[in-house]
């Protein structure tokens, strides 16, 4: 029941932050001097953004949340089972960020869901 | 992408790095997070001790170094190379991290495990090969 949660909150805050992190960065606008300069003016103008926090916490959730996981299940488990973040990412995009996932996209994260539920039943 | 040897060289060294350091980076970490224990047997007290294991060891530390390697190279690889084309590395990375857990870590991965794992390869491969874009610019 941990792993589950566990890796419930590995895909979900992981994909969680990096959508947050892509609404932060669309906020800022396509980067275009790459001077260091400009970029550090960049940076500076991104952890102004409150998205950006909340994707920086969200992502630092999962990777505590995956070493957790790692102490209690095998490397080729876990792995695998985050492509499920395939699914949330879609779905998070569709919802979240407005985004337009086309059919081909959805067909490619079924089959990944599909994948994941073999690897999932190799446990036992 | 422009084409010259160079170039092609550069690529495919970067991707032969991206789709070795990610799983690399995750074998370190599984096999430092299986010396401190299970977090099956952690107390919400003894959370810190914890903490203070996870951030003094070298594998840990190793494993989040092969991460950031593999963070860095795939972002400089997309800015000369198609997202298209980079992304198979990153779904080969898959089956690379169960090849290094059977090798280094010693795990059993069965036939069924292997399986779901070709089909994940094959979804994000029929993910990767959509359009980046698929949102019209308002």
């Amino acid at each position: 029941m941990l792993e589950l949660i566990l890796l419930s909150l590995v895909v979900a805050a992981g994909t969680g932050g990096e959508l947050c992190i892509s609404r932060a960065m669309k906020a800022l606008g396509e980067v275009h001097d790459f001077r260091p300069a400009a970029l550090l003016q960049f940076a500076g103008r991104a952890i102004r953004l409150g998205w950006m926090w909340i994707g920086i916490g969200l992502m630092t959730l999962a990777f505590f949340s995956l070493l957790a996981t790692l102490s209690m299940e095998n490397v080729s488990f876990v792995v695998p089972v985050t492509a499920l973040s395939y699914a949330a990412g879609a779905v998070g995009a569709a919802l979240f960020l407005r985004e337009k996932v086309t059919r081909q996209r959805w067909l490619g994260v079924l089959i990944v869901c599909l994948g994941v539920t073999l690897v999932w039943l190799s446990r036992h | 992408m422009k084409d010259s040897p160079g170039l092609h060289l550069k690529t495919q060294v970067f991707l032969l790095f991206i789709a070795f350091f990610a799983p690399l980076g995750n074998v370190l970490l599984g096999k430092g997070m299986k010396a401190i224990g299970s977090a099956q047997d952690w107390q919400p007290h003894k959370l810190f001790p914890v903490l203070i294991h996870i951030f003094t060891s070298g594998y840990i530390w190793l494993g989040t170094s092969c991460l950031l390697a593999f963070f860095v190279a795939y972002m400089l690889v997309l800015t000369w190379a198609d997202y298209s084309y980079v992304q198979p590395a990153s779904a080969f990375s898959y089956a690379v991290v169960a090849f290094l857990g059977l090798l280094l870590l010693g795990e059993k991965v069965n036939l069924l495990r292997w399986s779901g794992i070709a089909v994940i390869c094959v979804g994000v491969l029929v993910v990767g090969h959509t359009h980046p874009q698929s949102t019209e610019d308002s």
